[in-house]
């Protein structure tokens, strides 16, 4: 890598060519005021002047963000000059924003009110009329507000690199230009699939979860017998709300915490995920044994459930019938655990807590009551569950460290807690699927070929004591496109696919923690490339601890079968843990004709 | 798609594919469905999406940012007022405020009988005639205020001839 001699402040410096202004000062030692630090291009316009510096015979001040750095470049970053630019930039931008900050639920995380602190600008300083502003509080898993949108384009960006999407783009001209998804629609009327990638990348407000902690709230208060649940993916990021190092699993202290929440029981999804591999691993033999359609897909990521019902109707009988783990649990807490314990289904309120946004949508589906009871009543996500912690005044680093219930379920296996990373639920099955088909355990356990922390496409095949299965995993729907469009035109080779929808899988789900430089200083790398290998590695030592390590080994799984449903598969097992799917319509608000 | 007929959906196809050599095809593809067609709506912007791969959220964008495009059908007659500089220090916004109320519209709307759209165009290059208006092409010099009447008169005796 060539190198360049710069000048920032009047001192020496070598940098690599072909690094930015904003880069090369980074690396010397200086942080410029910026709205890029989930920058990883995917926001290249250089267009919100926030990070403007000074530069020796340059015309003007440059956007330090897109201004490659060259040889002999002096570049002052404090003179008087600049810092009131960048300070008018922000003011600038904070003229056409919504500034009631103690209302809105970003405020500690909002990037333009840390840049507002750090370059001094003041609120309304130029006043003028504010724009229009656009609300969609209709879908079930977003909200978007546009009185909080600076126009970055960056869930623009997002949707396009994750998905191929573009659900979101710029709608109109000038002052009246606002993002949305087109028309002007709500997320439901639209064929977004409610991941929440767009949140995770939002600077702002203007993008959040759709929040049901007023739910949970009126269920406590009414006395319900509220049951809470959490996904594997929660632990892995939750400590990054309360100042641990991400990738630091704080399971005990997250279950303290639930309990002093008020929830009468705190379950580990992994029993249900658990479950969820008995029925899909047996699933996945049927199918191989019986001629029955291939590949199998998963079918555990709603935000995938979502994208294939809109762009993939024709291959809907790939998807396995099994309900999502959290899914599972909640039909057999509604059932099995309120006839054990003598409580009224009606009586009981299951509360997922899930790294993801689209689970509040999926929890409403239609196909996913049983006689008419939803399984799950309220879906919160990673960061809602810290707001109510903090907000409950429990200070997270002191509390003990708790275990899960495990009366009559609970208990789980390190298979299920890597549900939570590309690539796991495949694995998961696997090494059950082994067992079933050959009659003993896979040697060594772990599959380490489907194993993998980021977006993309991954395959392997495997050999089942003769048997020889492909498998493919593939994490955002830009990578299963690929996947999906090879069985449409019958060229797959596959006969197991995973599908996650969102990169990386749920580590890195639309409802996990942000994860910005800025309140996270304490890293010691460049978080943005490695927090979801963190998180996903969180995951995988919590499955090497783990006594029992295959889903076909947890007593209390076999108890269930044993005492209540049956065979996996089985009559009781449909009723309860499977689903169906229907192809859906994009703009659902266009008329026939 | 079932919103749209099948040859319609064939057109349109058809309009995109005229442009499949280029790399940025979309401003041609829509400036013939526009020409063609009058209107852009939401249903036709999906089909261009699938083919052309680029997303519906995009090519909404695109339509509404160009004043060009329309996503309502548009009027038999057109009435584009020219508001350029030239027009405008002319009297031109006298010209269009007249034109709106007699046809009950305000600029960018088109009346219910579906007979006129009103537009305010920035300058069509016609300072010389100062104000002037154009309707399907055809341009009206130095038009005065007494004048838009009998104008829409004329038109709406050609529709009903």
């Amino acid at each position: 890598m060539a190198l360049v001699n710069i000048k920032i402040e009047g001192v020496r410096h070598q940098v690599e060519e072909g690094l930015t202004i904003l880069e090369a000062a980074r690396k010397c030692g200086y942080e410029i005021p910026s709205l890029c630090d989930f920058n990883h291009g995917e926001c290249n316009r250089g267009s919100c002047r926030v990070c403007l510096v000074e530069v020796k015979g340059a015309r003007g001040l440059v956007a330090s963000c897109v201004y490659p750095v060259s040889d002999g470049m002096e570049i002052t970053i404090s003179s008087p000059t600049a810092t009131a630019a960048r300070r008018m930039s922000v003011e600038l931008l904070l003229s056409d924003h919504n500034q009631f900050c103690q209302q809105c639920d970003k405020n500690g995380k909002c990037e333009l009110l840390h840049v507002a602190n750090v370059t001094g600008a003041r609120a309304d300083v130029f006043g003028g009329v504010h724009s229009e502003v656009h609300l969609d509080r209709v879908a079930p898993s977003l909200v978007r507000d546009t009185s909080k949108c600076i126009l970055c384009g960056r869930c623009i960006e997002r949707c396009k690199n994750a998905h191929g999407l573009g659900i979101l783009g710029y709608e109109g001209r000038g002052f009246e230009t606002f993002v949305a998804p087109a028309g002007d629609r709500s997320f439901t009327d639209s064929p977004c699939i409610q991941c929440g990638q767009c949140v995770n990348v939002c600077p702002t407000g203007a993008l959040m979860e759709h929040s049901e902690i007023d739910k949970v709230d009126k269920a406590l208060a009414e006395g319900k017998v509220v049951i809470a649940q959490a996904a594997p993916a929660v632990r892995a990021a939750i400590g990054e709300e309360f100042g641990y190092k991400i990738g630091t699993p704080t399971t005990g202290k997250m279950i303290a915490a639930m309990r002093r929440l008020g929830f009468s029981r705190v379950y580990d999804v992994n029993f249900g995920a658990d479950l969820t591999i008995m029925e899909e691993a047996t699933e996945l033999i049927g199918r191989l044994k019986n001629d029955g359609v291939l590949p199998m897909i998963t079918s555990c990521s709603p935000g995938w459930v979502n994208y294939a019902e809109y762009n993939y109707g024709d291959l809907l009988d790939h998807l396995s019938s099994c309900k999502s783990p959290h899914q599972m649990q909640g039909a057999i807490i509604k059932s099995y655990w309120a006839k054990e314990h003598d409580v009224a289904p009606e009586d009981v309120f299951v509360v997922s807590v899930m790294p993801c946004t689209a689970k509040k949508f999926e929890k409403e589906r239609e196909q996913l009551k049983v006689n008419g009871l939803p399984d799950v009543d309220a879906v919160i996500t990673t960061r809602e569950l810290a707001r109510m912690i903090k907000r409950g005044g429990i200070i997270y680093n002191m509390l003990p460290d708790e275990e899960w219930d495990r009366d009559i379920m609970g208990q789980y296996t390190g298979a299920a807690v890597i549900f939570g990373v590309t690539g796991g639920v495949m694995e998961a099955a696997l090494r059950t699927a082994y067992y079933k088909l050959s009659g003993k355990e896979a040697e060594p356990i772990e599959f380490t070929e489907v194993r993998g922390h980021d977006g993309g496409l991954r395959e392997a095949e495997v050999d089942i004591e003769g048997t020889k299965v492909w498998v493919a995993i593939a994490s955002g729907m830009k990578a299963a496109k690929v996947l999906l469009d090879e069985i449409r035109e019958g060229k797959s080779k596959y006969q197991f696919i995973e599908i996650m929808g969102c990169p990386g899988g749920c580590i890195n789900g639309g409802g996990q923690p942000y994860v910005r430089e800025f309140f996270l200083p304490d890293e010691d790398d460049d978080i943005l490339d490695t927090y979801k290998e963190k998180r996903a590695q969180a995951l995988y030592s919590e499955d090497e601890k783990q006594t029992i390590r295959q889903s076909h080994n947890n007593p209390q799984i076999l108890d269930l079968y044993e005492k209540f449903l049956g065979e996996p598969n089985g009559h009781k097992a449909h009723e309860l843990l499977h689903t169906s799917y229907a192809a859906r319509v994009g703009f659902n608000d266009i008329e026939e004709e | 798609m079932a919103r749209l007929s099948e040859s319609a959906v064939r057109q349109i196809k058809d309009i995109c594919d005229r442009y499949k050599k280029e790399k940025t095809p979309l401003m041609m593809i829509l400036s013939d469905i526009q020409n063609e067609y009058g209107y852009i709506p939401l249903e036709v912007q999906e089909v261009v999406s699938q083919r052309t791969g680029i997303s519906v959220a995009e090519i909404y964008g695109v339509v509404t940012f160009y004043s060009f495009f329309s996503l309502e059908p548009k009027g038999k007659y057109v009435i584009g007022c020219c508001l350029g500089t030239a027009c405008y220090v002319k009297g031109a916004q006298i010209v269009i405020d007249r034109f709106s109320e007699i046809l009950g519209i305000a600029p960018g709307q088109t009346t219910k009988d579906g007979l006129f759209t009103l537009d305010a165009l920035r300058c069509i290059g016609a300072c010389g005639i100062a104000p002037a208006v154009s309707i399907n092409g055809k341009v009206y010099p130095k038009v005065d205020v007494e004048e838009v009447e009998d104008i829409i008169e004329s038109y709406k005796k050609e529709a009903s001839a």
